[in-house]
């Protein structure tokens, strides 16, 4: 069952960094998206998002709103901001709130499952800004598995972390995906990836 | 000195001036968290003074109610200065600087070129520092201070949880299908309309104050988004009834007051965060 599709997509800001882009992602794939700095991964998760509109061409996720979690690279702000691990989490569900204001009960479980599925239950109360990157990270994918529990982006997840947290976290993705979500991720350590990804797509200037 | 106090607490007006200050201090105290956690306390600055030169040349013009005309000139630079987003943060910055200055400049300009007083400068000086001039609220300013206020806070309470994903990552929202975009205009028209309710109370110069420093505060201390927005409301709350009253009793100016207020009890939070080892 294929997953996501696109076709003849050139992907950019103003001008084309990709271009021409056929791709099928089949359900169940783990897809490694490697290449030099500038080649323009990011640019591409972002497209296949529907962050940034495609330049031509087009791009299909057979998927639901509810299907799809992101994992964005960490940002700057987010070094000092006071916010409760379970708050972060939870703001996963924010594309079903629809018209209701606050998250239900349903939701805050499933938000702790969601914690424990990552290991951070007992940081549930701590502040994001106080916590090491490797758990930093933990907390981004389980608000990404409230967001979305079919398809996975994930932008650099490794980024900034030690060896010893990377080589968790890859093994972390792993198991992720052998329960049978499909993993898009971008990664610099062509190493480590080729060992988990089933499929990887390199990105060149040309 | 409570015989004193209870005395003017029997009028009208300064009752309207408790109120409303109350009120805006509430409203500018929630604004501010969200301001200071995107890095953009200094755009509640440069509106500030885009009110500043939008009051001069509302009275130039001639309006009898000056308030609309301030209030949509606010909202348009606002929506137009949120707009830039975070991505350009160095070009965001120069654009407030600009449109700032000028504001100032265009506004002096027009109360020396147009003067609708002998006493230009005394005009100058309650525009820019507040002094005396909330006590002369007009029924009228009360009126649109409660409306505009509780508007502030329901719409803030229902898109709370929104306010929080947006701010904390505007990316990842977008990808939730969250629409970023119309919560930043949001956050802009929300930004104008409390500055230029704050205007009458603190001035424009100090309204900066009543916007960043409750949430400054109450980052020192606490580590949750919903502890540092319900901590800032009271802060700011207590910081503005105190300054009120010591204003009245005193006779000092009530905005340099409350934002006097406002940066001791930054200080104590500031004591307090190191004591409890907060990072």
């Amino acid at each position: 069952m294929i997953a996501i599709e696109t076709h003849n997509l050139s992907a950019g800001y103003t001008t084309p960094i990709i271009s021409g882009l056929n791709l099928s992602v089949n359900a169940g794939d783990y897809l490694c998206i490697t290449g030099p700095n500038g080649s323009g991964k990011s640019t591409l998760m972002k497209t296949l998002l529907g962050l940034i509109p495609p330049l031509s061409g087009s791009v299909k996720i057979h998927a639901g709103a509810g299907d799809v979690g992101y994992v964005p690279q960490q940002n700057d702000l987010q070094k000092d901001f006071p916010a409760s691990v379970s708050e972060v989490v939870m703001s996963g569900f924010q594309g079903r709130l629809g018209l209701r204001p606050f998250y239900s009960q349903h939701e805050k479980e499933s938000a702790e499952s969601a914690m424990m599925r990552m290991n951070i239950a007992e940081l549930s109360r701590k502040s994001y800004r106080e916590l090491s990157g490797g758990q930093r990270q933990r907390v981004l994918i389980s608000r990404a598995l409230c967001a979305g529990r079919k398809i996975m982006f994930l932008d650099e997840p490794v980024a900034g972390l030690d060896s010893q947290s990377a080589k968790e976290m890859y093994r972390v993705i792993h198991e992720l995906n052998t329960e049978g979500m499909t993993v898009i991720m971008i990664s610099h350590d062509t190493e480590s990836s080729m060992k988990y990804a089933t499929r990887v797509l390199t990105l060149g200037r040309a | 000195m409570a015989e004193k106090l209870s005395m003017y607490l029997a009028f009208p007006f300064v009752q309207n001036t408790l109120i409303v200050g109350v009120l805006i201090a509430l409203c500018s105290s929630l604004l501010g968290v969200v301001l200071v956690l995107r890095r953009f306390s200094f755009i509640g600055d440069g509106l500030s003074h885009v009110a500043f030169g939008a009051m001069a040349a509302a009275a130039v013009i001639g309006f009898s109610d000056d308030m609309p005309f301030i209030l949509a000139v606010t909202i348009i630079c606002a929506v137009i200065l949120l707009k830039s987003g975070r991505n350009s943060a160095v070009k965001g910055d120069a654009a407030v600087a600009m449109l700032s200055v000028s504001s100032l400049a265009v506004g002096y300009l027009l109360m020396n070129v147009f003067p609708s007083s002998s006493n230009i400068s005394g005009d100058v000086c309650t525009t820019l520092f507040g002094s005396t001039s909330i006590l002369t609220l007009s029924e009228n300013d009360v009126r649109l201070c409660v409306i505009l206020s509780a508007v502030t806070v329901i719409l803030f309470v229902y898109f709370y949880n929104r306010i929080f994903a947006v701010t904390f990552d505007e990316e990842f929202s977008t990808a939730c299908g969250t629409n970023a975009k119309l919560c930043n205009v949001f956050t802009a028209v929300i930004t104008a309309v409390v500055i230029v309710l704050s205007m009458k109370l603190a001035g424009a110069l100090l309204i900066s104050a009543l916007v960043v420093f409750p949430a400054l505060s109450a980052m020192r201390v606490f580590r949750s988004f919903m502890a540092v927005t319900i901590s800032s409301a009271i802060i700011s709350v207590s910081c503005a009834l105190a300054g009120m009253l010591v204003s009245i009793l005193a006779g000092t100016p009530v905005g340099s007051t409350i934002a006097a207020a406002d940066m001791i009890m930054f200080a104590v939070f500031f004591v307090m965060g190191k004591i409890l080892g907060r990072r």
